[in-house]
């Protein structure tokens, strides 16, 4: 991408001394550097105050403790400075009497079932999105009649807001809902043990994989059809094809939907929030967050930065072990350049 | 993808036999390609079609199973939009208006700008700015409620359309930057050089030459940001309160006629009318839809 730039910049900036009424000598880099500085300022601004900000305070504030009634005295205190008390709460479930003093049913007791949830909804739904928005954007890739309504239908669940999602799934799982109904089952989808979580992986599904599916399926177009009529002179099988050429060939725009997808995952909320609203262990990280700022901040700060960084952290491993190329693919360009 | 021709898709389909019988083949391949098309189409669309007749299904008929509607209302509509029950799901429309329309334009406006400087502009740290905005895209949004509300409740924002818009930015932003950042590569500059060569300053042919030349890239971004931004719900939840809530929010607490009763079939038809407009946007813009979601923004 920069070197693309690059040399429109070149260009550029031979077209400048005519019009630089102040006579200032240009060069390659220094008056296009000025103006991309003003330009990006106010998106560099926006982004800190909304997002730099709260991360710097909340950070701070994981380690303070809470205001509130201290136990031993009873009496109202201001809470100071807490080390990495709230970290202790959280990893080691210390409510105040050392690890695993928590009591079932708090919030505190609930970090590594929360943690596990939202890791069991991120591998199950990620890959069966994954394996689904293959299947569909090789159908996609093929050339048939009727393109338009298929990609509009796609299109469909991804452009309905994942809260009407979740009441809409809600509706079909209810008690005496359509799926019970189609499946002749009698499940409380939205109750106990396993079939919440279920739930929540079909809504999930429903919604993104035809959003994988286009992802995929904008790398599978960029893949030269010569290689495969190549393969198919020396003899090469379908399966072959797909294993051998498909994917190594579409893997840079895979694993970069994954990743969005992993993220977008491991943060989400508004689905098991109102489809299952936490029942059977379905609270994920985003809703146990939410739920310790009522009862406090401070500890939920730090909730939130132990969340910030799984998330970080996954991205990094994709990034750097699995072969995310995130800049190169999301640069523009980038596929004209391969 | 142009280059596939159905011969070439007739001989994609080898059996395991081996045996090149081309015409047969093709005929297969044709009916498994539509097979799969219905499906996702089926796929696509089979809850949604649920939602809608399922709000034009009287009240007292909510689970019946026929595949088509039947009892067919329009009270469910009417009762999305009574106040009665405490719902107040047509100040929440308005509300998710101005919120979406408001984050849409100042993430297009800010956007634009930072995206011309990214996309056509060689300046030091691009990397670092590419990387920030970036970073800013894979956040998690729960990190923000606890500080926005402390933030918030300080300065008596609580319950206010700016507290609700500033955080909406957060994550359209990234969304326009990059998606804005791929179309303008894709521009003929040229253009711009011809423009200044003929005496434009670079604000000038900015306005004049790539400005309408953008649009359509521009307007895509716009629809992205604008459905971003319209289902938002996390923040919404936490930040506002019941005079600026949005849609989404209102939707996911519609109290029924009694406590505990879920209002299934009055939340089908808000949430028709909710989704429809985008649905009809998604038919008209779909071709654009595709290429924007795919040039830059893959958050959902």
């Amino acid at each position: 991408m920069s070197s693309t730039s690059g040399v429109a910049t070149g260009e550029f900036a031979q077209g400048r001394p005519p019009l630089n009424p102040r006579g200032r000598r240009p060069s390659l880099h220094d008056g296009s550097g000025r103006r991309a500085t003003l330009l990006i300022a106010p998106t560099i601004v926006l982004l800190a105050v909304v997002i730099l900000y709260p991360v710097v305070s909340a950070v701070s504030q994981s380690f303070t403790k809470d205001a509130g009634l201290d136990p031993n005295t009873g009496m109202f205190v201001e809470g100071g400075f807490a080390g990495v008390s709230n970290y202790k709460l959280w990893l080691l479930q210390d409510c105040g009497g050392g690890a695993f003093s928590c009591p079932p049913g708090t919030l505190g007791s609930q970090f590594w079932t929360a943690t596990g949830v939202t890791f069991l909804f991120t591998a199950v739904a990620v890959t069966l999105e994954t394996v689904l928005g293959m299947v569909f954007a090789l159908v996609m890739h093929r050339k048939f009649k009727g393109r338009a309504i298929l990609r509009a239908s796609v299109l469909v669940p991804w452009a309905i807001p994942t809260a009407i999602t979740a009441k809409l799934w809600y509706f079909i799982f209810a008690y005496d809902g359509i799926a019970n109904r189609l499946l002749g089952t009698e499940i409380l989808w939205t109750g106990d043990g396993w079939a919440p979580k279920f739930a929540i992986i079909i809504a999930d599904t429903w919604k993104t994989a035809p959003f994988m599916a286009l992802l995929i399926l904008a790398g599978l177009q960029v893949i030269d059809e010569g290689v495969y009529e190549a393969a198919k002179m020396d003899g090469a099988g379908a399966w072959q094809r797909f294993v051998h050429i498909t994917l190594p060939l579409v893997k840079p725009a895979l694993m970069v939907a994954v990743l969005f997808r992993t993220l977008d995952t491991l943060r989400m909320y508004d689905l098991p929030k109102i489809l299952t609203g936490g029942a059977g262990d379905t609270s994920t990280l985003s809703m146990l967050v939410v739920d310790q700022v009522r009862s406090g901040f401070n500890a939920a700060s730090a909730l939130s930065t132990i969340t910030f960084l799984i998330v970080f952290l996954v991205a990094f491993i994709f990034i750097k072990f699995l072969g995310a190329n995130v800049t190169e693919q999301r640069a523009p360009k980038a596929k004209k350049a391969v | 993808m142009a280059t596939t021709t159905s011969h070439q898709r007739g001989r994609a389909q080898v059996t395991s036999s081996g045996v090149e019988v081309v015409q047969p083949r093709h005929t297969r391949s044709t009916i498994l390609t539509y097979t799969g098309v219905v499906l996702i189409c089926l796929w696509g669309l089979l809850p949604f079609y649920w939602m809608i007749v399922t709000s034009f299904r009287d009240v007292g008929f909510t689970f019946d199973t026929t595949p088509w509607p039947t009892h067919v209302t329009l009270d469910n509509y009417t009762t999305a939009f009574s106040t009665a029950r405490g719902n107040h799901f047509g100040r929440a429309l308005v509300n998710s208006l101005v919120i979406a329309i408001a984050t849409t334009v100042i993430g297009i406006v800010v956007g634009v700008f930072a995206a011309y400087a990214l996309a056509r502009l060689e300046f030091r740290g691009k990397f670092y700015v590419l990387g920030l905005i970036l970073g800013a895209s894979m956040f998690p949004g729960v990190a923000l409620v606890t500080p926005l509300f402390q933030l918030f409740t300080d300065i008596g924002w609580l319950n206010t359309y700016q507290a609700l818009i500033i955080p909406d930015i957060s994550f359209v932003l990234p969304l326009t930057v990059y998606t804005l950042t791929a179309f303008f590569t894709e521009m003929p500059w040229e253009l711009e050089e011809s423009a200044r060569m003929d005496g434009c300053t670079p604000g000038q042919a900015f306005r004049k030459v790539i400005l309408p030349l953008a649009a359509p890239g521009i307007f895509t971004t716009a629809i992205l940001a604008f459905t971003a931004a319209w289902n938002e719900f996390l923040l919404a939840s936490q930040l506002g309160g019941d005079k600026v809530q949005p849609v989404t929010v209102a939707i996911a607490s519609f109290a029924g006629a009694q406590p505990h009763q879920e209002p299934y079939t009055a939340v089908m038809a808000a949430g028709t009318i909710v989704t429809v407009p985008l649905i009809v946007l998604v038919l008209v813009f779909q071709r654009r839809i595709v290429s924007g979601l795919t040039a830059g923004g893959v958050k959902s």
